[in-house]
């Protein structure tokens, strides 16, 4: 059931981002081109799941623990750093320059095989070359 | 329905799509117990990352996400995507975006769904810089002339 709900939750954010127009990069990138022809079709879908989620929130606080699972696993964190802010900017840089985040690039991966696969394999490389720096080692 | 000032917008379909990833990252919360992040989840699934999820929740969640984009591929026809030209784009924002959400710990699904209506302050400095510096990106990428 666990394994079953998680592809259903992956399935349901693939088909979502599809019909929101979020895996077409010019359109994403249309977004963040606020002096050019600005579109604003992101802040909807943005708007859509943040309410949708906000009430799942209410709802969470009332929960001792999740249907399925024993126990919440949530960030704790509550700290401002360096890491946050910097790897956010090189996100949005790369978002920016791609026009596609994590989401849309996994997501459209047989509709439009070559370029998506093209970003997926760099994000591989960036997330390996994080984790092999010496900080981060975990071995 | 078209937005008065951007014909190109598509608020109808943008927002019914926000409403079903909003309730992926629910199902995922409630019934689960985690937060539908997707650079997390795939950076677990790949084995990149340790975490408390375990590994084939995390792999069928990305699976579904390449699933979910099949289907509706299938049954509502070929979806419109108009890419950068050439790969160097695509590498240097891939590379960027890699390993920027592991270093800043999530991107617009993590950060930007579960964080903001979280109103995690975590979170939401870290939308508004990746929007920021997402904003200044393409501006600086369009002076130079490279716009797409």
């Amino acid at each position: 059931m666990r394994w079953f709900v998680a592809l259903l939750s992956g399935t349901l954010f693939g088909a979502g981002l599809a019909l929101s127009g979020m895996m077409d990069p010019a359109r994403v990138r249309g977004f963040l081109d606020i002096l050019g022809a600005w579109d604003p079709t992101l802040a909807f879908v943005m708007g859509g799941a943040v309410i949708v989620m906000a009430g799942a929130w209410a709802i969470q606080r009332r929960m001792a623990g999740p249907a399925l699972d024993a126990a919440f696993q949530l960030p704790g964190t509550k700290k401002l750093d360096a890491r946050l802010i910097g790897g956010s900017a090189l996100f949005g840089a790369g978002w920016g320059l791609a026009g596609l985040c994590p989401g849309p690039g996994i997501a459209s991966l047989t509709t439009s095989p070559i370029p998506a696969a093209t970003f997926v394999v760099a994000m591989i490389a960036g997330m390996a070359l994080y984790a092999a720096l010496p900080s981060n080692r975990k071995d | 329905m078209i937005l008065p000032g951007f014909p190109d917008a598509q608020p109808v379909g943008g927002l019914v799509g926000g409403l079903m990833i909003g309730a992926s990252a629910a199902m995922m919360l409630l019934g689960l117990g985690r937060i539908a992040g997707v650079s997390g989840l795939f950076a677990r699934a790949i084995r990149i990352e340790e975490s408390a999820t375990p590994w084939a929740i995390a792999a069928l969640f990305v699976a579904g996400l390449v699933l979910g984009g099949a289907l509706f591929a299938g049954i509502a026809g070929p979806i419109k995507a108009h890419y950068p030209p050439g790969f160097g784009w695509l590498i240097a924002g891939g590379l960027l975006v890699g390993f920027g959400t592991r270093l800043g710990s999530g991107c617009t699904s993590g950060h930007g769904v579960c964080g903001m209506s979280r109103l995690s302050p975590r979170s939401l400095a870290a939308v508004a810089t990746f929007i920021a510096s997402g904003m200044v990106t393409v501006a600086i990428v369009n002076a130079m002339g490279g716009g797409w």
